[in-house]
């Protein structure tokens, strides 16, 4: 058994990839030995901006001896097949077996040498890395088949035991020697073998875990910030960032003009992380620090007083132009501001933010209007709706993307504006994904539901749907933050109804400018027939193709969105345990588009379905499905009365359970319309086992398959029960 | 940094022109045309493109009429200096002759912080894209170092790379001064303010208010015909010319504010247009003689 380290080194490589290419580099690896049959104990990955490496532990010499057995043609069939089976097997007729009349041949394979795999696995592992981003270089790149590598690719150490494996990647030869830190260590280094790579490097000033590496800068730049009594604000993305920039870390503290702390905190932060990848401080009171530790990748001759005053004048440049943008942006009044969005197209089939900003406002309006969001005053939220996108045209934001709708937030404060009206604009955007906050504030539920809403609404006009995993408008992101917002919030609302009427506010505004004649037809789109509705669509379609293909009329609008909440709400509750056939047997009902009464109706079914009287009313209710989908009734028979005592007591039991169940819906009570179904159990199992369906006599047979639809009919009126699985 | 030996403005440039004159790159003069950055040098752009070997150096005046800020900004300005290098093929130690660069004009890197930090390169009006790193000293960033993949929407066949000094950032951080305007252009007492500042608060003016934006839109239109024409005449340099000349009235329109957001990918679209035409007019033409001289060589 040996050890063999293999060093791939290259130019700088991106400090996002490393981590990644690190995995990548031992996976690939294993499997290529795998397909050799050489199955290393264990595998340590290095990884640095210069260097992609491993040892893998434990190797044999040689691969073991194999013995492969084919099975060939009969002895009887005809001679070609006996050929073809000797040139596939590389044999002569004399080396293959007869057994019981069939030829079978014995393939003998000796053991390679580790050596020889190695030799041919590393190119292979080379030339199919899976970079996200490569290139080509040099002299070699006269073609476009040359190797393509993240950045040059420059030598390659490939080492078993103390023997050098020889191999060939265009103009690269492998061999012994490496460099070490680009300025500590500039000359070639000899590597022995996998037992003193790592420390050769060290002490030549390159660390090649990126594990230890991380760990130093956290440790020493803790140890920095404490010196000054400060502590670092955890940034573990920065930490692997600097780990991923660095060889040889050195974190150093150098300080700002407190006078720029008068700048909101998250801008600075994000000019130190962002743009200078600093790790951000607090004091002792938890206050931001005018203070940064920067990352060096030298030990400086100078104890690093060069490299602090460096950076701590490129930092004051930028923070000097952090503080003039926030100066400069409070100069003019968010309403002046969102003047300028009329420049900023938001889609070309939807106009510019100013013309969304107009139909956010009136949505956000008309939701507190209609008593949809509870506890908000209108005015205020059309208000905030209206210089919710205003901070985009600031200069802050136009340096700082990340921060849209915070700086709004700062800038209306500023500007004296109802600390409602502030922090709507701050949290509109939110929430941003699964784990993010969910806004509670009256004003800010309502402007971002109208936000997301329009968003949805106005490419569903378009039918700009998400395809597979493409979502270019984020699309589902939106929805997922309306299914968040509505239930943390219980919105209690028809989405079809609010799709619907929005959908006509997007048609109406597109259509106003170019389509003044529409205007009148418009006006009374909610009167007209379905048909009328289609036609003015397709007229809008004819009036000028170009222009008005693809555009979808608010009812199918409001239909698919519809359709699409129900996925999105199907993924984003699977994670809190609910079934998504379970809310798949409610949405079939039709018309159930209350997310609310939706999901309690769902929660109370899935606890039902969990007893044993809901699975067995469920066996009972597909056993009734299962035969009325076979069983045709004629019209024109009458049904009998009742017969047997069993079909009695059904009829009985449903008559008490089926207004039961109804006003338990209506009340929302869903676990008393559940209860109310149960009590059907018991009179079904009786009755499938002792009445039979299929009666000679017509009459009592058409009495018999009109009890189970009641049945079926009764089991709807909570949830359709055929979509459940099990 | 000291400012004792500090290099003055002109002493970098000639510094860094005997430095890479050394390593083999013929020293060029600035291209006599407005461009927003020395990529667009044809040194740059067409030299690119084929398989000769190409290497030079230059320093190219760049014009970019939405940054003037009137001389009142430190740092910012309508026109400014880029040093350009391009070596093609691209040599295995650009990298250490780059660095060599900064030792000779007094950058130690035991002393100063030398970082190579992604940062891939596009240019959509010339069609063309790079990998590359851009260079931080002291968490400041002083050049882009690009390797270019494609220009003009073709493979580079051998692929350059390019090095893009800013020069008034670095003579700035080598002189350790705060404002572009205080550093010293020669050893004689001559500032570049003494030298830039009244172009600049004129220039802002002409670019942000004066220009005459009929005649610019007549303009571009008449570089787009004279394109037009120069291809058909088959002469690529001249066409390409026009596009160069086309890119910064375009820029001037943008400095104007007369260009809506809408019309601005149109204007992008016809300037790449030109581009990638004379990129394409300038390989056709060359075409046999570089499969002639570098066998199994094609476009």
């Amino acid at each position: 058994m040996t050890d063999f380290l293999l060093e791939l080194r290259c130019e700088e490589i991106p400090a996002r990839m490393q981590l990644k290419a690190s995995e990548d580099l031992a996976r690939l690896f294993t499997e290529e030995l795998a397909r050799a049959g050489l199955k290393p104990a264990a595998i340590d990955s290095f990884v640095t901006p210069r260097r992609l490496a491993l040892v893998a532990r434990g190797l044999p010499l040689e691969t073991a001896a194999v013995s492969e057995e084919h099975k060939g043609p009969r002895t009887s069939a005809p001679p070609q097949a006996l050929e073809g089976f000797l040139r596939k097997t590389g044999l002569t007729q004399d080396q293959l077996e007869d057994r019981d009349g069939v030829w079978f041949a014995v393939v003998n394979k000796p053991g390679r040498a580790t050596m020889d795999v190695l030799a041919q696995t590393v190119p292979a592992v080379i030339r199919a890395f899976p970079w996200p981003k490569a290139m080509r270089w040099g002299v070699a790149s006269q073609t476009t088949e040359s190797l393509r590598w993240v950045r040059p690719l420059q030598g390659i150490v490939a080492i078993l035991g103390e023997q050098l494996v020889d191999i060939v990647v265009e103009d690269v030869r492998s061999g012994y020697a490496t460099l070490g830190h680009r300025f500590h260590h500039p000359g070639a280094i000899t590597i022995g073998g996998a037992d003193d790579y790592v420390e050769k490097l060290r002490a030549c000033h390159v660390i090649v875990s990126h594990q230890e590496r991380q760990a130093i800068i956290a440790a020493k730049a803790a140890q920095a910030a404490a010196a000054h009594g400060y502590t670092v604000i955890e940034d573990k993305g920065l930490v692997a960032e600097n780990a991923g920039l660095t060889e040889w870390p050195v974190p150093l503290l150098g300080d700002f003009d407190p006078a720029f702390l008068e700048v909101p905190p998250e801008v600075i932060q994000l000019t130190l992380r962002i743009n200078q990848k600093y790790f951000v401080l607090r004091d002792a009171a938890g206050k931001l620090a005018p203070a940064f530790i920067c990352t060096a990748n030298i030990e400086a001759k100078d104890g690093g007083a060069a490299i602090v005053a460096g950076n701590r004048k490129v930092l004051a440049a930028r923070l000097s132009d952090a503080r003039f943008f926030w100066e400069q942006d409070r100069k003019t009044a968010l309403a002046d501001h969102a003047q300028k969005l009329a420049r900023i197209t938001f889609h070309e089939k939807l106009g510019t933010v100013a013309d969304k900003v107009e139909r956010v406002a009136k949505l956000a309006r008309w939701l507190v209007e209609e008593g949809i969001v509870k506890g908000a005053d209108a005015d205020l939220a059309e208000q905030a709706a209206r210089l919710a996108k205003a901070d985009l045209v600031t200069e802050m934001v136009g340096e700082f993307p990340e921060l849209q709708g915070v700086m709004g937030g700062y800038y209306a404060r500023a500007e004296g504006l109802p600390d409602a009206v502030a922090d709507a604009i701050r949290d509109h955007y939110k929430p941003v994904g699964q784990g993010d906050d969910v806004p509670t504030a009256p004003v800010t539920v309502a402007v971002s539901l109208a936000d997301k809403l329009d968003t949805l609404v106005g490419f569903f006009s378009w039918g700009l749907l998400p395809t597979g995993s493409k979502d270019p408008f984020a699309l589902r992101r939106a929805a997922l933050g309306v299914i968040q917002l509505i239930l943390e919030n219980r919105v209690r609302t028809s989405l079809n109804g609010v799709s619907y009427g929005h959908a006509m506010t997007v048609m109406r505004q597109l259509t106003s400018e170019s389509l003044t004649h529409w205007q009148g037809v418009l006006l009374n789109y909610d009167e007209l027939p379905i048909e009328k509705k289609i036609q003015l669509n397709e007229k809008l379609s004819g009036e000028n193709p170009e222009t008005w293909a693809g555009f979808e009329i608010p009812p199918n609008i409001a239909h698919a969105m519809v359709t699409f909440f129900a996925d999105r709400l199907k993924v984003q509750q699977r994670e809190a345990g609910v079934r998504h056939d379970l809310i798949d047997a409610v949405f079939a009902l039709g018309g159930e588009d209350d997310l609310v009464r939706l999901l309690a109706r769902v929660h109370a079914l899935q606890s039902f379905v969990a007893t044993d009287d809901g699975a067995n009313l469920l066996a009972g209710y597909k056993r009734a499905a299962n035969i009325l989908k076979k069983e045709a009734v004629d019209p024109a028979i009458v049904p009998a009365a009742p017969s047997e005592p069993a079909e009695a007591a059904l009829l009985a039991a449903l008559d008490a359970a089926e207004p039961l169940a109804a006003r338990a819906v209506t009340d929302e009570r869903f676990a008393d319309a559940m209860a109310a179904l149960a009590t059907l159990r018991a009179p079904i199992d009786a009755f499938f086992e002792s009445v039979t369906v299929n009666d000679a006599d017509p009459a009592k047979r058409a009495a018999r398959l009109a009890l189970l639809d009641r049945v079926r009919a009764a089991v709807h009126g909570v949830a359709d029960f055929s979509k459940i699985t099990g | 940094m000291a400012e004792g030996k500090a290099l003055s403005f002109q002493d970098l440039i000639l510094t860094l022109h005997a430095y890479w004159g050394k390593q083999g790159c013929v020293i060029l003069q600035p291209y006599d045309m407005e461009v927003g950055a020395g990529t667009f040098h044809p040194a740059t752009t067409l030299r690119a493109l084929g398989p000769q070997p190409w290497n030079a150096a230059y320093v190219q005046p760049s014009r970019r009429p939405t940054d003037g800020r009137y001389g009142e900004n430190p740092n910012r300005l309508q026109h400014y200096y880029q040093y350009q290098v391009i070596m093609k093929p691209s040599p295995a130690n650009l990298q250490e002759l780059y660095l060599g660069s900064l030792v000779e004009i007094g950058i130690d890197p035991l002393v100063h912080d030398i970082r190579f930090v992604e940062d891939d390169w596009e240019s959509p009006t010339l069609g063309a894209w790079g990998l590359g790193w851009e260079v931080w000293c002291d968490g400041m960033e002083v050049t882009q170092f690009t390797y270019f993949q494609q220009m003009g929407g073709y493979d580079c066949k051998p692929v350059a790379g390019e090095l893009t000094y800013g020069l008034e950032r670095l003579a700035m951080y080598i002189q350790g001064v705060d404002s572009v305007y205080d550093l010293k252009f020669n050893d004689a007492g001559v500032t570049y303010g003494d030298v830039f500042l009244a172009n600049e608060q004129q220039m802002s003016k002409w670019n942000f208010e004066v220009a005459d934006t009929d005649k610019l839109f007549r303009w571009f239109k008449d570089c787009q015909a004279e394109y037009g024409r120069c291809i058909e005449a088959n002469v690529p340099l001249a066409a390409y010319d026009q596009a160069i000349k086309a890119s910064h009235v375009f820029n001037l329109l943008q400095a104007r504010g007369v260009i809506s957001v809408q019309e601005r990918a149109s204007y992008m679209g016809q300037v790449r247009d030109m581009a990638k035409g004379s990129c394409e007019a300038w390989i056709a033409s060359n075409a046999d003689a570089w499969s002639a001289k570098f066998p199994g060589w094609t476009a």
